[in-house]
């Protein structure tokens, strides 16, 4: 499977939504279920699916599923 | 294996617990303002007790110091079950005597570092089945101590960190309690003059100072499955000194 796919996985696992659901356009917060609870949960889902520690700073900025994308790259994880 | 993190585990309770740990079979990560001592007490009980334990050194009051710890938790054991948030540091003064330093100093250390610590470490903690954090308060911040205002100040911020901490983290499945030492023998009571060690030691209905080890075992039952229903208390570890 690819990062993309896993990530897109990771997404919709922690904000607990369809399988097929679209997550690309996702921004925190636009979508009911992405607040700071869950996160929290979907960090911890992209932590433990990358195998990365992923610093404060970024967990407060990422705020979408491209900053996702970007943040992950800083970690040397290839989203594509 | 479960894994603990302890902070100021160069000496004193820090040390005490670090042993108390190692001695349960925890996998220890131990940090120490200056390196050698954390590296030395990794060194001794992990040939003691037959764990694996690593250090690493730093200032509390830099948020990379706990960065970089729980960093070390994830590559080396990809987990962390207990956080003991001890590292702090202690003055004494009459409230109109304590220079502007102190104050921050104290502040840093003991208020900052303590929510850095917790702050960095807990998305890791979150991922543990039983997870178990105890933060190292004191008497002073429960109930006040006259000359030691500013340090009481520092670990009343301890305490209200470790109760909000406890609400917030316990959906998580992460328990938070504080323990509140008296008056412990340790490096830390060397800021009081002899005056005022045998007046608090007259005052405590158990008619001595504390010891490190007596708060390490108060710490080793809070993270223990034995305190699994405990979680936003501060126990106090004072002798009867605040009876």
């Amino acid at each position: 499977m690819s990062e993309l796919q896993r990530l897109r996985d990771a997404f919709r696992t922690a904000l607990d939504l369809p399988a097929d659901a679209p997550v690309d356009d996702l921004r925190y917060q636009d979508n009911e279920k992405w607040d700071s609870l869950a996160h929290m949960s979907l960090v911890a889902a992209i932590e433990d699916e990358f195998s990365v520690m992923i610093d404060t700073d970024d967990v407060i900025g990422m705020s979408s599923f491209d900053e996702a994308v970007r943040i992950l790259g800083k970690y040397g994880v290839d989203v594509k | 294996m479960s894994v603990a993190l302890v902070t100021g585990a160069s000496r004193g309770i820090g040390r005490a617990t670090a042993h108390r740990l190692a001695e349960q079979g925890y996998d220890l990560v131990l940090h120490g303002h200056g390196g050698a001592g954390a590296a030395e007490a990794a060194e001794s009980l992990a040939a003691k007790f037959g764990v694996t334990a690593v250090s690493a050194a730093g200032d509390i009051a830099d948020p990379g110091t706990s960065k970089a710890l729980v960093r070390l938790a994830f590559e080396t054991f990809k987990r962390l079950d207990v956080l003991v948030i001890n590292a702090g540091t202690h003055a004494a003064g009459m409230l109109g005597m304590t220079d502007d330093a102190t104050i921050e100093r104290l502040f840093a250390v003991n208020a900052a570092g303590a929510a850095y610590t917790l702050q960095n470490a807990v998305r890791l903690l979150a991922r543990a089945p039983q997870a178990s954090v105890v933060l190292t308060a004191s008497i002073t911040g429960t109930h006040g101590v006259a000359g030691q205002a500013v340090y009481a100040a520092s670990k009343a911020a301890v305490v209200g960190l470790t109760r909000s901490a406890a609400k917030e983290l316990g959906p998580r499945g992460v328990r938070v309690n504080a323990v509140a030492p008296g008056f412990i023998a340790t490096d830390m009571l060397d800021t009081l003059d002899e005056a005022g060690r045998a007046e608090r030691v007259a005052g405590t209905a158990l008619g001595r100072l504390g010891t490190a080890e007596d708060v390490a075992d108060v710490i080793a039952f809070l993270v223990s499955d034995q305190a699994r229903f405990v979680t936003g208390q501060v126990i106090g570890v004072d002798g009867g000194l605040t009876l």
